[in-house]
């Protein structure tokens, strides 16, 4: 073995004595998979078990490889935990980010039984035959098989497993914030360019990702920012910030969201981190935000180099081992490999040495210089220029690597093998920016042919990328960025501001531009040799990707999906790059004439609690209750919603069922009396000089000749000529009416009457009012009817002469001021009664009261339901479905002639609408009277004929009915006016064949006589 | 998410508005008989163009007013927003409403009443 011994190497503890910004007097207990360890705090679930040499946290999801800790942030793909237990359990969280706390619970993934042995990794001895696509080349053929390949498949795939207990226990909070200034990352650029703003006055917020601000920096040494150590700098700017009224700070928030007009979405990790969550705050809060300017500090992402076992546990990113050694005082490995493209890796390999690990350095370039490179040479660590390492081997960790020269171009080996044992390799492909949330918001992207990335060009929003997610990796020019994208979007919101002198840096200069070389060669030609990791989290090899290329997957976009490279939880955030450069590579294309996948949000998960947050359960959707609604309680309705309304439904006695309930009401509203609570009816108050004229446009039949004092029934059609609602409108005066609607269709018909009113008649003078809330209604309804209201004491004369039915008179009832309808759904004497809202209850007991005497009997909807079909009475809704006529109804009769227009009149005259075939409104008559046909069942004229039967249309409406004695049913079929008296047939479900008789649909009473009582 | 500025609220979250669909199409009177055809391309078509659309919008969770609006329907920038029952001064949804293929049809015209009644257009 040819490594350099390091003097301090025999130190047992893998904690280095790096300062570190973890709390060493504060020891925390965690479990990972059933196992206690003990991290500190400051650490994350990462640190701290790689402070435990645990460096094994799952299973890979294809192959089933064991998998390490890759990187030391919200990019990770491998490191994903299952976090807490029962209700609270949380998958796919990245342990990098998971800040530890005591008694914090851990499971790794994908893994069964455990995670040393794995069942499912037979699949990575078999991984020859899953090549990229393999799933469907496999399960595309034959077609008949499909539905038993799903099966395995969905128990194959699938990331994660979510909490047992779906009722997520945590509360969520939702804000809504505006300000002049958003910055997105709170690094070195993010910071500066806040507090530049800030300066100004603009009220600016500042969101960042960890639980610290200082981005990189966090896991820097030896840098220094304004004469004293860059996070000593960084904490005097925090200081100063958190003292501006004007600033937000927001640490542990990730802006994952950017839309149109600058509207972001931030999630805040309120309490995630702590012990015990204190009740009066939400475990995470989502921040919708509305930013005039948006400055972009989203930092870089460093990319893997793609070597054959690159995927093993022990390998990491080296800004990554740099950060652990650091930021957490943790030296992920005694024995390191530093492999690079670039001069910052070096950097790693001096903290790695200083932390005292044995490093070796093996640098893909054969012509490095600088100081950083002098450095390591004067530090004594062995440096192989123009060396790669073509293969790393383990068993669960990386325990040795194959190094070989290679050729300029890393294309070829072009010598001898050298053979090291190591427990860390620490790699460094080059920087990608992270450009996800200019993307987002449709900024463009060009391709920087000398830092080998993709950096953003114009933006879409208003809006400034400053620092490395510009790819200005140089702090001193990020710095400068800030300060000048600060002062810009300061004055762009009207706020002027002095540029600050940007701060001093000292750090050792680096060449940004680093060595093309998107795949190391492996010395065994394409496809063969062990596997070479471009996507980690998809299991996507390099030559997964060529092989794609050759099979003709040749856009990026088709590249993504058949290999699935760059989806899952961390969408390709370290692999996009290396896998476009590989297919453009196949291609032989220049790397920005691929391009990229589109980039959408979210930047990282976030969890659907925070975008539910408190619009759950009670507060999902408002429940709106009628006055009447404590008396339906106390008397043990059952209800039913209707829209956001909750209706009653029935009124069970004792232990009725709802069938007895139901036909006890219907008996009583046509033996005795009924009593409805329909103050749910949509009602419209419409007054103007052009009131009358506007309902002559709006409804089919006329409305001027109706006199002061009259009700109408209206039937309303789409400009299309098919049904939407209908009610009764009253003339109130001569220029003011009363219009209801459908329970469902009130809001939609004011909108549409707005609609017309604004937009198509603006020259008509009409005012629109809904008045659904200010009147409370009770439908009293039977032969009772009107001896209940003499003995509720009426002021005035009820007899029909007086007050014959479609009229309203206004007057007293009980003392209550009341508008009295004389209309009717039941077919029965019935009176609609108004009272101002506040009154409802009242007048309800009242009536309950006076009514007892004379069988008074509260009824439901279903008993409602029931009344009008026994008289044939349509439910819009329920019988129509928006491609039905009147005359499909049998309503001709509704329908002007004489009017010149109204809304539906040119679309009834069109062609298809006199086809005689078009599906007609028929009362339908089961040959077994005591058997209800379910609705919605399928009519035919012939039971025996082959499948596909030919359908004659539907049942809308069955019910059965107490006061005919039989079930009755209403349905739409086809050419049904001209089928009455014959026989259709229902085949059902289960085989047997129900039988009617096509009838007219009015059942009871069909002259009409019962309506005066 | 839009902001949109109502003419009569100010500024508002588009959250706050519905999109009515296109603007400018002239409802043909019952009483002027047009075709089949003609009547479709009222009662059905509507146009889909990859950049500056004139649409109608309404304020329904506030004032509830409808106006009309400009808009690049790629770029979502909003160009214009007008009154209903007038025209686009800006010169490009000015093109824009000339050159629609709803100019001047069969529908466009069916939408006058003749003289001797009261009535409107938009
Ligand atoms: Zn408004």
């Amino acid at each position: 073995m040819a490594f350099r011994t390091n003097a301090s190497s025999a130190q047992p503890m893998t904690r280095s004595n790096t300062a570190a910004r973890i709390d060493r007097n504060k020891p925390i207990e965690f479990t990972f998979d059933g196992r206690s360890y003990t991290g500190f705090a400051g650490d994350t679930l990462a640190s701290a078990l790689l402070a435990n040499d645990v460096h094994l946290v799952g299973r890979s999801f294809k192959y089933h490889r064991p998998r390490g800790i890759l990187s030391a942030g919200s990019e990770e793909p491998n490191a994903l935990i299952r976090l807490g237990k029962g209700a609270y359990a949380e998958p796919n969280l990245r342990a990098t980010q998971i800040e530890i706390f005591d008694g914090l619970y851990a499971e790794s993934q994908n893994r069964t039984p455990s995670l040393k042995f794995d069942i499912g990794a037979i699949n990575s001895v078999l991984g020859r035959f899953f090549p990229a696509g393999f799933y469907y080349k496999t399960f595309m053929w034959p077609a008949a098989m499909w539905m038993s390949y799903e099966h395995v498949i969905r128990h194959a795939a699938g990331l994660g497993k979510a909490a047992e207990d779906h009722n997520d226990p945590d509360r969520y909070e939702k804000t809504h914030a505006h300000c002049d200034i958003l910055v997105a990352g709170g690094g070195a650029a993010g910071l500066m360019a806040a507090m530049q703003a800030a300066q100004s006055g603009a009220r600016v917020i500042l969101a960042d990702e960890q639980n610290e601000f200082g981005g990189w920096l966090l896991g820097e040494a030896n840098i220094s920012i304004g004469g004293v150590p860059a996070l000593v700098w960084v904490s005097a700017m925090l200081t100063d910030l958190a003292a501006l009224p004007n600033v937000t700070l927001l640490p542990r928030t990730t802006v994952f969201g950017y839309m149109d007009h600058n509207y972001l979405t931030l999630n805040e990790r309120v309490t995630d981190h702590l012990p015990t969550r204190p009740a009066h705050l939400p475990r995470q809060r989502l921040w919708k935000v509305r930013a005039k300017q948006v400055i972009i500090a989203q930092g870089a992402h460093e990319r893997p180099l793609v070597f054959a076992g690159n995927d093993l546990p022990g390998v990491m990113l080296a800004g990554a081992v740099r950060t652990y050694i650091n930021r957490y005082g943790v030296c992920p490995g005694r024995r390191a490999i530093v492999v690079c493209n670039n001069d910052d890796a070096y950097r790693t390999a001096l903290d790695l040495y200083n932390a005292g690990a044995d490093v070796v350095i093996t640098d893909l370039r054969n012509d490095a210089k600088g100081p950083l490179i002098t450095a390591a040479r004067n530090a004594g660590i062995e440096i192989l220029r123009g060396h790669a390492i073509i293969a790393a081997y383990g068993n669960q960790r990386v325990a040795r690597v194959e190094i070989a020269p290679v050729d300029d171009s890393v294309t070829a080996i072009s010598g001898d093998i050298l053979h090291r044992d190591c427990d860390l390799i620490s790699m460094s492909g080059g920087l990608s920016p992270a450009v996800h949330l200019h993307s987002q918001a449709r900024g463009k992207l060009q391709w920087d042919g000398a830092k080998l990335c993709f950096r953003p060009s114009a933006t879409h929003e208003p809006s400034f990328n400053i620092g490395a997610c510009n790819a200005s990796f140089d702090l001193a020019t990020a710095l400068k960025e800030a300060i000048r994208a600060g002062t810009k979007a300061a004055a762009a919101t009207n706020h002027q501001t002095i540029a600050l002198t940007a701060p001093d840096v000292v750090s050792a200069n680096q060449n940004w531009k680093p060595l093309a070389a998107w795949k190391i060669p492996n010395g065994h030609g394409a496809g063969r040799g062990p596997k070479a990791f471009v996507d980690f989290q998809n299991d996507v090899t390099a030559s997964d990707v060529s092989l794609a290329a050759r099979e003709g997957y040749q856009s990026v976009e088709h590249l993504k999906r058949y290999t699935t490279t760059g989806m899952g939880t961390d969408q390709g955030k370290t692999s996009n790059i290396n896998a476009l450069a590989i297919l453009a590579d196949a291609l032989g294309n220049e790397i920005p004439e691929v391009g990229t996948t589109t980039f959408r949000m979210p930047y990282t998960p976030s969890s659907i609690g925070a975008i539910a947050g408190r619009d759950i359960g009670d507060l999902f959707d408002p429940v709106r209750l009628t006055r009447m609604d404590a008396w339906h309680r106390a008397n043990g309705a059952k209800f039913e919603h209707v829209g956001q309304w909750m209706r009653a439904w029935y009124y069970p006695k004792g232990d009725e069922t709802i069938h007895e309930a139901v036909n006890r009401e219907v008996k009583a509203a046509r033996t005795t009396a009924g009593l409805l609570d329909a103050s749910t009816l949509g009602k419209i108050d419409i007054r103007g000089r052009d009131a009358a004229e506007f309902l002559n446009r709006l409804y089919t039949n006329a409305w001027s000749k109706l006199g002061v004092g009259k009700c109408r029934y209206g039937l309303m059609l789409k400009d299309d000529g098919m049904v939407m609602d209908d009610g009764v409108t009253t003339r109130l005066g001569e220029n003011h009416f009363h219009m209801t609607t459908t329970t469902g269709g009130a809001a939609g018909v004011l909108d549409w009457m707005e609609e017309w009113l604004q937009t198509e008649w603006p020259d008509l003078e009409v005012y629109l009012t809904s008045v659904t809330e200010q009147w409370a209604v009770a439908t009293l309804s039977g032969p009772n009817a009107g001896k209940i209201l003499q003995d509720a004491g009426i002021d005035f004369d009820l007899s029909p002469a007086e007050f014959p039915f479609m009229s309203m008179k206004e007057g007293h009832i009980g003392g209550l001021p009341a508008r009295i309808f004389r209309i009717s759904f039941t077919g029965e004497l019935s009176y609609e009664i108004n009272v101002a809202a506040r009154h409802g209850l009242a007048l309800w007991t009242h009536l309950m009261t006076a009514g007892k005497p004379h069988g008074i009997t509260p009824y439901g909807t279903e008993a409602m339901h029931v009344l009008r079909a026994e008289k044939g009475f349509i439910i819009v809704g329920q019988e129509t479905d928006g491609s039905v006529t009147p005359h499909d109804l049998g309503m001709d009769w509704i329908v002007s002639k004489a009017k010149s227009d109204f809304i539906g009149k040119r679309a009834l005259a069109r062609e298809t609408m006199a086809y005689d075939n078009r599906k007609q409104l028929v009362g339908l008559l089961c040959s077994e009277p005591s058997t209800v046909i379910p609705e919605g069942a399928h009519a035919v004229l012939d039971p025996d004929q082959p499948m596909p039967m030919e359908m004659l249309g539907q049942v809308t409406s069955s019910y059965f009915s107490p006061n005919c004695g039989r079930s009755i049913a209403m349905a739409m079929l086809k050419g049904g006016h001209a089928r009455k008296g014959q026989t259709v047939f229902f085949p059902m479900l289960d085989g047997t064949v129900l039988k009617a008789e096509i009838v007219d649909p009015v059942f009871f009473d069909p002259k009409g006589e019962r309506i005066d009582g | 998410m839009l902001i949109i500025t109502c003419p009569f609220c100010g500024p508002r979250d588009e959250a706050e508005f519905a999109c009515g669909g296109e603007a400018h199409i002239a409802r043909p009177l019952a009483e002027n008989k047009i075709s089949d055809a003609h009547f479709a391309d009222y009662l059905f078509m509507r146009d889909n163009p990859k950049g500056l659309f004139l649409e109608r919008w309404r304020h329904s969770a506030g004032c509830r007013r409808w106006f009309n609006v400009a808009r690049d329907t790629v770029s979502h920038e909003i160009i214009e927003i007008y009154p209903m029952g007038s025209l686009p001064k800006k010169a490009s949804p000015k093109a824009a409403y000339k050159a629609s293929w709803r100019r001047d049809t069969a529908a466009e015209k069916a939408a006058v009443r003749s003289p001797n009644k009261a009535g409107g257009s938009k």
